[in-house]
């Protein structure tokens, strides 16, 4: 059977995927540029858009890293304001389990749930270091080993509170002067190793009973947290096999959990350039690269690799001939990705045997390892090969990240997504009214 | 700084809370007891207000479900219960609307200062410049029992007149205090202008226009910057509603926008005292301090009709409704008379809580205020953009520039 493909927008951040730099750049923090995108999104008849978050301004080598995009709006606060200028719009915010309490949580995505009439998901993350705790009242308070657990703990009492209300408590009976059905609505209590809550939920169940979660991430325990406890996996694979393998992986561990493979959809990120043709396409590309990858970020990029302040290096030369540092305390604070080189050493080898046999410099090694788009190519090419991918198996659909904010979604929703419904895979208008639907999950009991 | 707006002009609030103040007024035929947690029922009320030209709607929040004793759950099902986040409302309901300020109630004896500052921060960038908080301190025990991270006594009631409730009082408002600081903090962390985007040196923003905040407080500590920019307004007023000394040095040493409940003119002029000397005990002596007086109100254009109506919601709700402000039922000139001589006393403004939702909304906005116009004290078309500009605050630079042009 062919499967229907799912597309979602992320709006574009704190990374060097977005050009600032670009004249058509607008502002990151204007509503209007949000309004801008979503709108675009929901033209596009999209599942949902995206908002990646961050507790802390990010450093490198001991001060504020200036050369991406700095600051964004709070989360909820601005999903919640995007549901006034959209009407079907799944509205994903991605919100952290260590620097939030349950109760707190729970009752902002339940009232966002009601404010966009079902429309609300959760990417649930954690993290653990001292560094963004140190916002926070209760500071670095968690050991790396225990911030899964934490977040399973977490989620599961978010689950509680949601659940506390039926949806049937509410009479509002004007002649009889009955409010309420049940005398004690909202009632829980949960106590474990993490949270000891007790008394009412206020807010009533929501139209989708509680948001659509979604996990990010790619470790072992990210897998299992997917697998029991999430509608959608947010994940980043450079090929069609590795994308093969994480979908069979993941799917696979959903029987262990009583679960069937439609019930967890796995939505990699992917960035695209389209041109008129392929040709074209590529030219623009290797252009957006090079604006994505300065010489100055070059150098970041591979400090952040070898651990160490590299910034006497020039951008356009060799390859450092030290080695990279490696230990407990690291050159770049506030970003996830630093940990996906688990072994420097080896990372630096490779580096330099592909610096080696391509003379690559620096920086033309950096956008080589680091900035290659997703989808290359024309309308038609992208389309065929999301289509592809989507029907082997490497993906249920793709999160989308353009690299201009606010229009570098318009030209996918313009010229790949007609091409995507004339295949017969893509909605042509939005069925459902709530996120749960577009997403083909069941309503919950 | 002076007020822009002729002298004797006031300053109008509305005060939105679920069907309306009285307990009985879910059960009027104009009410919408079924919607009160859709943005529909949000919209149409906010969008009444703006209307009526009034300078901001606050709303009504609290971690607990509503309970008629504030310091633990009822067991009552004639109530309306249940309700969403304020600030989420708010933020709903901005882009609907275009010069209206928005209050939306936080409570912050449960929250991370960090989030709420960026949460207003954003309402403001989602309202181009209307966003206010008003700040609510939690005594209740079983409020801290929703979110388990602290123990709370046990209270019945505030008693003035013992010192260990007093002490738990003065506690919480000094963490309130403090909150405040870094939700202020925060908001100048970024210099207005800490953007550049400057292409020829690769850097997005000027590292010498974000500061860490460094707050050190007793019990809680944020270094800051902010993941959020400037907001519009650069300070978003922030409101608290006080009923005795301690809250009172709260809106004098931390607030722009303070909610009194006086029962008379004389009442009034007594507290405005109160918190004027509070205020340049806490060196703000020159800062504009705005003082509100909160009134319920049941308002109809005959005077017996509104009592009638008033007696008639307090026989459903089966007890007569009784509040910490004064409970006025009259005809909208009446109430314009009390409003003038409150005036006299030194308010600069009034926070209405309608009794019944949307008929005594509606009563402000198209019986109140056309009367309150023709007196000439009440504006007839909005002169600011802001919030701040509606209130006569001026737009101040970040602390942390002031200081560098001080160094």
């Amino acid at each position: 059977m062919t499967k229907q493909v799912h597309l979602a927008a992320h709006f574009p951040g704190v990374n060097n995927t977005t050009v600032w730099s670009d004249p058509a750049s607008g502002s990151q923090i204007e509503f209007s540029s949000f309004v801008h995108f979503a709108q675009t999104a929901e033209r596009g008849k999209f599942d949902f858009l995206f908002l990646a978050e961050g507790l802390r301004l990010r450093e490198q080598n001991g001060a504020i890293y200036d050369l991406d995009v700095v600051g964004r709006p709070d989360t909820f606060t601005v999903l919640a304001a995007l549901g006034a200028v959209t009407d079907r719009l799944g509205l994903t915010g991605t919100i952290n389990s260590t620097f939030n309490e349950p109760f707190e949580v729970a009752r902002q995505f339940a009232s966002l749930d009601h404010l966009t009439a079902g429309r609300a998901a959760w990417n649930v993350v954690t993290s653990w270091d001292a560094f963004t705790g140190e916002n926070f009242r209760r500071g670095g308070f968690l050991p790396q080993d225990q911030r899964y657990e934490r977040a399973r703990t977490f989620l599961q009492t978010t689950w509680e509170l949601f659940d506390s209300w039926r949806g049937d408590e509410i009479a509002a009976d004007q002649e009889s002067g009955v409010f309420l059905r049940d005398p004690h609505p909202g009632a829980f209590a949960h106590s474990d190793a993490h949270f000891d809550i007790a008394g009412q939920f206020p807010v009533p169940r929501s139209p989708q009973g509680r948001p659509v979660v979604f996990q990010a991430g790619d470790s072992e325990e990210g897998r299992e947290f997917a697998a029991s406890s999430a509608d959608a996996i947010f994940s980043r694979h450079g090929t069609k096999e590795a994308g093969q393998a994480f979908y069979r992986d993941v799917k696979g561990r959903l029987g262990r959990y009583g679960r069937t493979p439609d019930q967890l959809l796995i939505l990699p990120a992917a960035t695209f350039v389209v041109g008129d043709t392929d040709a074209e396409a590529a030219e623009l590309a290797h252009e957006i690269r090079r604006q994505q990858v300065s010489g100055q970020t070059a150098l970041r990029f591979i400090e952040q690799v070898w651990n160490r302040d590299l910034s006497a290096y020039d951008p356009d030369g060799p390859l450092p001939d030290v080695d990279p540092l490696v230990g407990e305390t690291h050159v770049a604070q506030g970003r996830a990705q630093v940990r996906m080189y688990r072994d420097p050493l080896a990372t630096a080898r490779q580096w330099r045997e592909l610096a080696a046999e391509k003379g690559y410099s620096i920086r033309e090694l950096m956008t080589e390892v680091q900035s290659r788009q997703s989808f290359v190519g024309s309308p038609q090419t992208v389309a065929a090969e999301i289509d592809d991918l989507v029907q082997s198996d490497a993906s249920d659909g793709f999160i989308l990240v353009p690299h201009l904010v606010p229009g570098g979604l318009d030209p996918f929703v313009d010229r790949v997504v007609p091409l995507l419904q004339e295949r017969g895979v893509f909605r042509a208008d939005y069925e459902g009214t709530t996120l749960r639907e577009h997403l083909g999950l069941a309503p919950l009991p | 700084m002076p007020d822009p707006r002729p002298t004797g002009h006031l300053h109008l609030a509305v005060a939105l809370d679920g069907a309306g103040w009285h307990p009985a007024a879910w059960r009027e035929p104009d009410a919408r007891p079924a919607e009160l947690s859709t943005a529909g029922y949000w919209a149409d009320l906010v969008r009444e207000a703006e209307a009526g030209l009034l300078d901001l709607v606050t709303i009504e929040d609290s971690f607990a479900l509503q309970s008629d004793d504030r310091f633990r759950p009822d067991d009552r099902t004639d109530r309306v219960r249940g309700r969403l986040d304020a600030v989420l409302v708010a933020a709903r309901v901005a882009p609907l609307t275009r010069n209206i300020g928005l209050v939306p109630t936080a409570v912050v004896t449960h929250t991370e200062p960090f989030h709420l500052s960026k949460a207003i921060a954003t309402l403001d960038f989602v309202s181009g410049g209307r966003a206010g908080v008003r700040v609510q301190v939690s005594l209740a025990q079983h409020e801290a029992r929703l979110v388990g991270r602290r123990e709370f006594p046990e209270l019945t009631r505030v008693d003035r007149d013992d010192p260990a409730v007093q002490q738990v009082l003065r506690d919480a408002f000094d963490e309130a205090a403090d909150w405040v600081e870094v939700v202020r903090r925060l908001w100048d962390s970024w210099e207005d202008d800490a953007e550049i985007r400057d292409v020829a040196t690769g850097r997005f923003v000027d590292l010498d226009k974000l500061h860490y905040i460094d707050f050190q407080g007793r019990s809680f500590s944020v270094k800051g910057p902010s993941i959020t920019p400037r907001p519009p307004q650069g300070q978003p007023p922030v409101a608290a509603l006080a009923h005795q000394r301690i809250p009172y040095e709260l809106v004098a040493s931390s607030a722009d926008l303070g909610f009194a409940t006086p029962r008379d003119a004389g009442d009034a002029r007594a507290i405005l005292a109160e918190v004027r000397q509070a205020q340049a005990a806490a060196g703000r002596a020159d800062e504009q301090v705005h003082v509100f007086g909160d009134v319920v109100v049941f308002l109809d254009d005959d005077p017996a009709a509104a009592r009638a109506r008033r007696e008639r919601l307090d026989e459903r709700a089966g007890v007569e409704y009784r509040s910490d402000a004064l409970v006025f039922a009259g005809t909208p000139a009446e109430l314009a008379d009390l409003l003038q001589e409150w005036a006299g006393a030194g308010l600069t403004g009034f926070r209405l809580r309608p009794g019944a939702l949307p008929h005594d909304l509606r009563a402000i906005t198209r019986g109140l205020v056309p009367e309150l116009q023709r007196r000439g004290v009440f504006r007839t078309a909005y002169e600011a953009s802001t919030l701040r500009g509606l209130l006569g605050l001026p737009r101040p630079a970040s602390r942390y520039a002031r200081d560098a042009v001080v160094a």
